[in-house]
């Protein structure tokens, strides 16, 4: 419950709109409540020679009254509803705009599906307590205290009775949703064993048929669905309740009024039209009395969920300006030091970079050779701070790299990574991703340097196709290109190329490589390789092992050095070979 | 989701009903049933406003307190009778939709087993996980309710017009007059709904789509430095699905209203109508009473009704792509009359072997050889030299486009698949374990395997050391793809496998992850046990598999270069002989003692 109250700054922007609309759901239940009254003095006219005119009278009310109802039931709608939609954008656009600035540890801890969860039915859950629950609470409350007043003013002993069946709907209604509720989380439970099982199955079809296992594999399919099928039923079980429950104790209810109601109107304490007004009354508490144990689960679950929002809401951001951050800085030359650099990515892991010292000047070119998993990638990604180094000293342009404003630094760096991630949009879109102010002329200047254009040519819609599953899917090698294309958009100081030319063949990537050496002049590059050709120009090659610099110089140097780069240099120069034998 | 997922046609196709309705035949007695008790179930609900009109007519009205008693026990036993049935209704309707859909899901993962792999590899994995998971769910209200259901309003809607009707034809008429209103508003509401609804699932889809992506490929936001922007773009496609909302709240904020408007209109006509008659002494209170009550039966079942369209349009759609998939015969056929081999001995012969995934762009050409019983061979070539396709044709998880493959001189396409798969286990670079348990990895929930010779199979690959280290031994969870174990052990885990299934001819494609010095050695004594005494075809990435060959074959760009024992191709510094300088020289350094 108390996690519920942090939503009350969403309900306080929108005061004016809630307020209103408890008015207007109060005019439209008086109106509501006024019908009942009508129809017992037009009942008890009936028996006591009331006039024609008196009688249209009569009717023409009770139909401008459910006109009236009706108008602010409509306005009602359109005000608390809307409002709930208006906050669940609300709280939407916060949890977004707080995973913007949460580090990629985070990201990388929790899998997406996870976040997605909380992104989709934590929220709507919210939002169900904000629109729906606090709509029919009030609802409820104003409806039920009005007619109680009404209904005991006409007879106190009747009220009772009648309302003796109610308190137990309410509460059943409670314990039903409350029930329905868990037993479908276990059935979505046993859905994703079913979606788990044929996923895996139809992965590993391989293995099934090698083993001759389909008969085995159908069997077990086949007891989940068993098992799906009896959670269903679990459910079923309960849930069929629900109707006949509210038939019979809404209908318990107005019988007592006809038996007791009648009794009174035969013994002269009762009118038949008061006992019709009853009747009428008791129908409109009904939906209250429903939606009062309704409205307690649907508090239930918004507070579980909030609860799980801000496990999310509260994850430190770890990663942003702080205090010692220049905001006097505006720009970056591109000089990078390490200064006796280690890392790890938490605490209790072990090291990945172990007191690495490197100075990269401004406008060269350093590669980074080394076998996967040696820390090449995690160098990068500390220059622009994706994460944060453990120990020792970064600097940029001479300063601690923390000082530098974060959007300055990596609005300067251009990264194009391993993992070629591109969006489902158009091309160009994708290219422009990350420009300052782009247009044509720039996407076709960059795709021009990335080799891109004749591929563009073969598109259906050239730079306006829409990439990925609902467009068409590129190959590895126009993918790597197309990000180089996006990073060289973004007209950066240091451009870092992170093993980005693995699925572009060795002559497209020479090309490549030549057409980019003028736009390198003054900018400072990272180059990641694990083909030689591609970093053997380079001022400076590093190789990295188990975390640490173990090889430096340039590329006869460490050629001669007969070493690590030397082995791979030699066994490159056999696999080319190979390739060429017919 | 595809674009083959959105496609959302007509209502009502009668060749798919038909279908559709073959799976109902088995439970034809629960649908009769379940109709005639929705017969008798629906009049009881309008019954009790005609006995409210005789409790005030007949008893009230005269002061017979004991005849209202009567009345009021009979209401009693009415709501009580209807309660039940229309629990055991809505129990049995939804057994019966659960038990249909059982048996679908069944069939369809059944019929999937058999799909060839050529199927599996131009479909994603996805697609046919919807199919058997959330296509089959949408059929699930058309048999549960949807079938009776629909009778169910009708009868409701029909008892009232006969109660109505005997009580006053003149007045049903005048209180009917709205009904038209009423059933054109809601079948007009669900319309717009349904559109709305539709804008409302399209808004929510890319909302969610670009959430997922945009969380997937967060790195590149960062390094781009591009979250403002995320946070702009967010806000349009939220405020889109935010619009989409609202508007449908607007009809519904319409409708509710319409409909109380409407009955409180159907109250006025029958105040002034009947009303008219009471004074003229023509009609009774009591019909007024019962009229009164009559007006707030009918939208239930009218709004069920038009519920059902979206049902039939959901389950149409779905069924389609059902049937698509069971209709799907992409199959490697097993012969008609399959040559049954008592005993294999394990004799191998590739015969001029083409072959093509897709044709005529062929990865194997002419691809001869002979392996003897009992003999070990080794295949060797770089990526993209053919060496998996050979394992591929080998147990026939493709058909070879020319020559043949024969084992102990028959061809293997007159040998049952079944029994070609049993003779040959396979042990597959990507060691893919199951969830279950370990035991359940190795066996493979084979009956025919005991739990002793589980052991017996992990003992002679050096697995049961670390799986009696385990807190449950072999019943230990594998869990999510065997995150648990680590590289090695699960090779190990999948050395057992093929060895538990004592094949007579064994492919292993070795795989090439390094594992640290301890686990290397396990592994290659693995090997070297699993290939004693059996036919055994390796993609070898060890230097010790290739030096314990009986022969190598190298394979270059689809065919076959070199053949021979290490030595001699060695000495024959060919194509082997830079293969071996590339992958092998290396393990010499580091060969464990």
């Amino acid at each position: 419950m108390r996690e519920l109250f942090e939503l009350n700054k969403y309900f306080i922007a929108y005061k004016k709109k809630l307020i209103i609309g408890m008015i207007f759901i109060l005019i439209s239940n008086a109106a509501q409540i006024y019908i009942p009254l009508l129809l017992r003095d037009s009942i008890d006219g009936l028996q006591n020679n009331i006039s024609y005119a008196k009688l249209i009278e009569y009717a023409l009310l009770i139909f401008g009254a459910a006109i009236i109802s009706g108008i602010f039931l409509f306005l009602k709608r359109q005000t608390i509803i809307v409002v709930s939609r208006e906050i669940e954008f609300d709280i939407r656009q916060d949890f977004w705009s707080h995973l913007q600035k949460l580090p990629l540890r985070f990201f990388q801890n929790r899998s997406t599906g996870d976040i997605m969860a909380h992104a989709t039915n934590d929220i709507s859950a919210v939002r169900m307590y904000v629109g729906p629950a606090v709509m029919y609470s009030v609802d409820t409350i104003t409806i039920f205290l009005i007619v109680i007043v009404i209904i005991f003013s006409i007879s106190p002993s009747l009220t009772l009775y009648s309302l003796l069946p109610l308190p137990i709907l309410s509460y059943l209604v409670y314990q039903l949703s409350k029930k329905i509720h868990e037993r479908f989380t276990k059935i979505q439970e046993k859905f994703s064993e079913l979606t788990t099982k044929a996923q895996e199955n139809f992965s590993g079809i391989r293995v099934v048929k090698s083993y001759v296992r389909e008969n085995n594999e159908i069997n077990s399919f086949t007891n989940l669905s068993k098992d799906y099928l009896d959670r269903n039923m679990d459910k079923v079980k309960i849930q069929a309740w629900f109707m006949p429950i509210l038939f019979l104790i809404s209908g318990l209810s107005i019988i007592i009024v006809i038996l007791v109601g009648g009794g009174m109107v035969i013994n002269g304490e009762l009118t038949l039209g008061e006992v019709f007004a009853f009747i009428a009354y008791l129908s409109l508490l009904i939906w209250p009395v429903i939606a009062f144990g309704w409205v307690a689960n649907i508090i239930q679950q918004a507070s579980a969920s909030m609860k799980r929002l801000k496990t999310i809401m509260n994850e430190d951001v770890e990663i942003a300006d702080s205090e010692i951050t220049n905001k006097l800085i505006n720009g970056i030359n591109g000089t990078i030091e390490f200064k006796n650099v280690s890392f790890r990515f938490r605490d209790n892991l072990p090291y990945v970079l172990k007191n690495i010292n490197l100075k990269i000047k401004k406008g060269s070119t350093v590669a980074v050779v080394g076998n996967t998993g040696v820390g090449k990638t995690a160098l990068v990604n500390l220059i622009s701070r994706l994460y944060d180094i453990s120990e020792g000293e970064l600097l940029i342009d001479g300063y601690n790299v923390k000082s530098v404003p974060l959007n300055i630094l990596r609005k300067n760096i251009g990264v194009v990574s391993q993992e070629t991630f591109l969006f489902s949009d158009t091309l160009y879109n994708n290219i422009l991703y990350g420009a300052k102010n782009g247009n044509k002329e720039l996407v076709e200047k960059v795709s021009a340097i990335s080799k891109l254009e004749k591929d563009v040519e073969s598109f259906p819609l050239g730079y306006n196709t829409i990439l990925g599953e609902r467009g068409i899917t590129l190959s590895g090698g126009q993918k790597q290109r197309a990000c180089l294309a996006r990073a060289l958009a973004t007209d950066p100081k240091v451009l870092i190329l992170d093993d980005s030319f693995s699925a572009v063949d060795t002559n497209t990537e020479e090309e490549i490589l030549i057409r980019l050496k003028d736009f390198m002049k003054d900018r400072t590059s990272i180059i990641i390789s694990h083909r030689i050709s591609t970093v053997k120009d380079a001022d400076k090659i590093i190789v990295l092992q188990d975390g640490k610099i173990v090889e430096e110089g340039i590329h006869d140097q460490l050629v001669a050095l007969n070493g690590i780069y030397a082995d791979m240099h030699f066994k490159q120069l056999l696999e080319e070979e190979l390739k060429e034998l017919k | 989701m595809s674009q083959d997922d959105e496609i959302l046609g007509k209502a009502y196709d009668s060749k798919l009903m038909k279908r559709l309705l073959g799976y109902v035949k088995p439970y034809t007695k629960y649908v009769v049933l379940a109709i005639l008790l929705n017969l008798l179930v629906a009049g009881l609900g309008p019954l009790r406003p005609y006995l409210t009109k005789i409790a005030v007519d007949d008893y009230i009205a005269v002061k017979d307190y004991d005849g209202l008693l009567n009345i009021a026990l009979l209401l009693v036993a009415t709501l009580i009778i209807q309660s039940f049935i229309q629990y055991f209704l809505t129990y049995y309707t939804q057994l019966m939709g659960q038990k249909i859909i059982y048996d679908l899901r069944v069939k369809l993962f059944a019929h999937v087993q058999k799909l060839a792999l050529r199927y599996f590899d131009k479909t994603p994995i996805g697609r046919i996980v919807t199919r058997v998971t959330n296509d089959i769910e949408a059929l699930n209200e058309l048999f549960s309710s949807g079938i009776v259901m629909v009778f169910s309003d009708i009868f409701i809607i029909v008892w009232i017009f006969i109660f109505m009707f005997f009580m006053s034809w003149d007045l049903s008429l005048v209180t009917l007059s709205v009904l038209p209103i009423l059933i054109y508003g809601t079948f007009l509401f669900r319309r717009k709904v349904r559109e709305s609804y539709r804008d409302v699932r399209f808004h929510l889809a890319r909302l969610n789509s670009y959430m997922q992506e945009h969380i997937t490929g967060m790195a590149i936001v960062q390094s781009f430095a591009k979250e403002d922007d995320e946070i702009k773009n967010i806000a349009s496609i939220n405020s889109d699905h935010k619009k989409a909302n609202i508007d449908s709240i607007f009809y519904y904020a319409v409708f509710y209203p319409v409909v109380e408007v409407l009955s409180a209109a159907a109250v006025s006509l029958i105040i002034w109508y009947g009303g008219g008659d009471v004074i003229q002494s023509s009609m009774t209170i009591g019909v007024l009473f019962a009229f009164i009550q009559y007006t707030e039966m009918f939208f239930r079942p009218i709004r069920d009704l038009s519920e059902k369209y979206n049902v039939m349009q959901t389950a149409m759609a779905s069924s389609e792509r059902i049937f698509k998939l069971l209709d799907n015969e992409t199959v490697v056929k097993n012969p008609d009359n399959p040559k049954s081999l008592p005993k294999v001995k394990g004799s191998i012969e590739f015969d001029n072997v083409c072959f093509a995934y897709n044709e005529n762009d062929y990865v194997l050409r002419n691809v001869s050889f002979k392996i003897n019983p009992g003999e070990t061979v080794a295949i060797v070539g770089a990526t993209g030299a053919g060496k998996t396709s050979i394992i591929n044709i080998l147990t026939r998880f493709y058909d070879i486009q020319n020559g043949r493959i024969l084992i102990d001189g028959t061809d293997i396409k007159e040998i049952d698949k079944r029994d070609l798969r049993k003779y040959i286990s396979v042990v597959l670079q990507d060691v893919f374990l199951f969830s279950g348990t370990i035991k359940s990895n190795i066996n493979l929930d084979s009956e025919n395997i005991s739990q002793e010779e589980v052991i017996n199979a992990a003992k002679t690959v050096g697995a049961h050391k670390f799986i009696s280290l385990l807190p449950n031994q072999y019943n230990e969870e594998v869990k999510e793809k065997g995150a648990t174990l680590s590289v090695g052990q699960k090779q190990l885990i999948s050395f057992a496998r093929a060895l538990a299934y004592n094949p007579q001819i064994l492919i292993l494609d070795e795989a090439t992850s390094s594992v640290d010095t301890e686990t290397e050695i396990l592994i290659q004594q693995a090997i070297e046990k699993l290939l004693v005494g059996r036919t055994s075809i390796v993609i070898a990435h060890r230097l010790s598999t290739v030096q314990n060959a009986d022969k190598i074959i190298v394979m270059h760009k689809g065919e076959i270069r070199e053949m021979g024992t290490h030595q001699e191709l060695l000495s024959k510094k060919g194509i082997y002989y830079k293969l071996y300088q590339l992958q092998y020289k290396d393990q010499e350094i580091s060969k464990p003692a």
